[in-house]
C-alpha cells in the first residue's frame, strides 16, 4: 500500500518533469540542427550535427565573448558588493542600539517597493549627470542596496547565541575582530545563498543595461539575445538562436548548481521565522 | 520590549553602528530615495515642445493617462497576465511541492529537476517559449494542428493567445523559484499538527485546508508579493524578445508602456505619472505582505 503510493508519486512527478523541462529539451535539440532541418515538418526530436557551427556563429554574431565578459563582471561584483553591504548593516541593526536606528531600518524596508520603474527616469538622468552612461558603473550603482541581504543576514544574525559576542567581548576582542573572525565564517551558509540570489537577478536583467548603455562595447548578454533574435524577421535561424539561448542560460545554471545545497539551505533559514 | 535585536552586544562603539550602514543608506538615498521623489515631482510637470522648460500641470499627466484607453488595455493586459502567473504558477509550485514534500526516495534528484528554471532569465525564457509556439516550425503548432484537424495557432497575430503565450512562459519560468520557498515552508511546519489532524480524522484535503495552507501562509503572502513584482517588472525582457508588445496592444503591459512612453517617445509627464500610479499599486501589495509578516512575527514570540 505504502510502496504503491510512492510509486504514484514517482510516476506524477516524473510525468511533471517532462513537461517542465520539454522546452528546453526542444531548444537544445533545434540548437543541433541545421537551418533546414530546423524548419523540418513535422519538427525533430533528434539532435543533429550543426551543433558546433551553429555555437560558433551565434558566438561571433553578437560577439558573445564581450557579452559574457561585461555581465560576469557585472553580475559578480554586484554579488559581492551587496553581500559585504548587507553583511555590514545587518550587524549593525543586529548588535548596536544606536539614535535613527527606529528610522533607518524600516526605511531600509520601504526600498522594496521602489524597483527601478518606479524612478527609471530620474535614475537615467542622474547617470547622464554624472557622465556614466555606458560605464559599469551606471550598470552596477544603482543596485548595491540589498533589502534581500540585509534580511536574509538580519535573520541569521539573530539566531547566533548571545553568548557569543559576550564571550568575544571577554577576551578582550572589539567588535570588528568579532565581526570577521566569528560572525562573517558563520555565515558562509548565507553568503553562498545571497551570491546565487544576486547573480543570478543580475545576470538576468535587461530594461536598465538597455537604456543604459548604447554602445556594443557595454552591451549585456540578454540585450545580445535580443540582437541576435532581431536580426532575421521573416525566417528566423532559431538553430542559431537557440545556440545563443543555451549558452546564455549556461552561467547562472553553473551558479545555481554548484551552490545549490547552501542556497536551499539559505532560503530554508530565510522561510523560518 | 525585550526583543533580542534591541539588545546592545558592543557598548562603547557609538559611531561604528553609522559606519556599517551608511554605504547602504547611502546607496537606498541617491539611488532609490531621491530618484524616487524626483518622479513624482515630475509626474506634476509637462514639458514644453523642444524639451527645453517643464510647466506645472496638476494632475493633468494623470488624466491623460487613466483617460487613454491604450493605458487602460495596458493595465487588463497586465492584470490578466500577473492574475495568470500567480494562480496557476502558485498554485502548481504548491502542488508540486507538496508531492516532494512526501517521504519518498530520490530528493537530491528531485530537488535539482525542479529548481532549474529559477537560473533562467526571462528573457531566455522568452526566447525558448517563442521557439516552442513559432508557427511555422514550433512544436505546440504542429501538436495543435495534428490534434485539431490542421488548425492553424498563430500567435503573431492572435492577440489573446499572444497574452497567454507570454502568461505561461512567465509562469513557467518563476516555477524554480516558488518551488523552493513552497518546499522550504512546508518542511518548517512541524509534523505533529499533521498527524494531529489525521488522528482526529481529517482526510488529506481537510488537512491541507485546515493546517498545512494557514501554517504556511507567511510563505505564500511573500511569493505573492515577488510574483506580483515579477509580472509587473521583471517579465519586460520576456514581452520584448517574445511581442514587443503586439500584436497590436494585446501584451502592452503597463512596464512596456512606460518603457515607451518614457525612452521612445520620451513623455517624461505621462511616463512619470505611470511610475507613481504602479508605485502605488506596488505600496498596496508591499504593506499587505508586511502586515502578515509582522502578524506571524508577534505570533511567533
Amino acid at each position: 500500500m505504502r510502496a504503491r503510493r510512492e510509486g504514484a508519486i514517482h510516476v506524477a512527478l516524473g510525468a511533471l518533469i517532462v513537461v517542465i523541462t520539454f522546452p528546453v529539451f526542444y531548444a537544445l535539440i533545434v540548437s543541433t540542427l541545421s537551418f533546414e532541418q530546423a524548419y523540418e515538418y513535422p519538427p525533430r526530436l533528434l539532435p543533429g550535427t550543426e551543433l558546433q557551427a551553429n555555437v560558433t556563429e551565434a558566438w561571433e554574431r553578437v560577439n558573445m565573448g564581450r557579452l559574457f565578459f561585461v555581465t560576469g563582471v557585472i553580475s559578480v561584483g554586484t554579488a559581492l558588493v551587496k553581500i559585504v553591504l548587507s553583511l555590514m548593516a545587518a550587524f549593525a541593526y543586529t548588535h548596536f542600539r544606536f539614535p535613527g536606528r527606529a528610522l533607518l531600518f524600516p526605511l531600509t524596508m520601504v526600498t522594496q517597493m521602489l524597483p527601478l520603474p518606479v524612478r527609471i527616469l530620474p535614475t537615467y538622468e542622474l547617470m547622464a549627470d554624472f557622465h556614466w552612461i555606458n560605464t559599469y558603473w551606471a550598470l552596477m550603482f544603482p543596485y548595491f542596496a540589498s533589502t534581500t541581504g540585509i534580511l536574509l543576514f538580519r535573520q541569521f544574525f539573530l539566531t547566533v547565541p548571545r553568548d557569543l559576542p559576550d564571550a568575544a567581548r571577554m577576551d578582550g576582542a572589539g567588535p570588528v575582530r568579532y565581526f570577521f573572525d566569528v560572525l562573517v565564517p558563520l555565515s558562509r551558509t548565507n553568503i553562498a545563498a545571497l551570491f546565487v540570489i544576486e547573480f543570478v537577478f543580475m545576470w538576468s536583467e535587461y530594461l536598465w543595461p538597455l537604456v543604459i548603455t548604447t554602445t556594443e562595447e557595454m552591451r549585456v548578454v540578454q540585450i545580445g539575445l535580443k540582437m541576435l533574435i532581431a536580426t532575421d524577421q521573416i525566417a528566423p535561424a532559431w538553430n542559431v538562436i537557440m545556440a545563443g539561448t543555451v549558452m546564455t542560460m549556461l552561467p547562472p545554471l553553473a551558479v545555481l548548481l554548484f551552490f545549490r545545497k547552501s542556497f536551499a539551505e539559505g532560503i530554508a533559514m530565510q522561510t523560518q521565522k | 520590549m525585550a526583543n533580542a535585536a534591541d539588545q546592545e552586544r558592543f557598548p562603547g562603539h557609538p559611531l561604528l553602528p553609522y559606519v556599517l550602514v551608511l554605504p547602504s543608506v547611502a546607496v537606498i538615498g541617491v539611488f532609490l530615495v531621491v530618484p524616487f521623489l524626483q518622479s513624482v515631482q515630475d509626474s506634476f510637470y509637462a514639458s514644453t515642445a523642444f524639451g527645453t522648460n517643464t510647466i506645472y500641470v496638476g494632475l493633468r499627466n494623470y488624466e491623460r493617462v487613466l483617460a487613454s484607453s491604450d493605458y487602460r488595455d495596458s493595465a487588463l493586459a497586465t492584470l490578466l497576465l500577473s492574475s495568470f502567473v500567480i494562480v496557476v504558477g502558485l498554485a502548481l509550485s504548491l502542488a508540486i511541492a507538496q508531492l516532494l514534500n512526501q517521504k519518498i526516495r530520490g530528493q537530491g534528484f528531485y530537488q535539482v529537476a525542479f529548481i532549474w528554471t529559477y537560473a533562467l532569465a526571462p528573457s531566455v525564457a522568452g526566447a525558448i517559449w517563442a521557439l516552442m509556439f513559432a508557427p511555422a516550425t514550433g512544436f505546440v503548432p504542429f501538436v495543435v494542428a495534428e490534434l485539431f484537424d490542421d488548425y492553424v495557432l498563430n500567435w503573431m497575430t492572435n492577440g489573446d493567445l499572444a497574452l497567454l503565450v507570454v502568461s505561461v512562459a512567465a509562469a513557467w519560468k518563476m516555477l524554480g523559484y516558488n518551488i523552493v520557498f513552497f518546499l522550504a515552508g512546508l518542511q518548517n511546519i512541524p509534523e505533529e499538527f499533521v498527524q494531529a489532524a489525521k488522528v482526529d480524522g481529517a482526510g488529506p484535503w481537510r488537512t491541507f485546508r485546515d493546517i498545512t495552507f494557514p501554517m504556511l501562509s507567511p510563505t505564500t503572502t511573500f511569493l505573492l508579493f515577488v510574483n506580483t513584482i515579477y509580472a509587473f517588472f521583471q517579465i519586460f525582457g520576456l514581452i520584448d524578445i517574445m511581442t514587443r508588445g503586439g500584436p497590436g496592444n494585446a501584451t502592452n503591459i503597463l512596464i512596456y508602456k512606460l518603457y515607451r512612453d518614457a525612452f521612445l517617445y520620451l513623455d517624461a509627464g505621462a511616463a512619470s505619472a505611470q511610475s507613481i500610479i504602479i508605485f502605488v499599486v506596488i505600496a498596496v501589495a508591499g504593506t499587505i505582505q508586511l502586515r502578515f509578516a509582522t502578524r506571524k512575527a508577534i505570533y511567533a514570540r
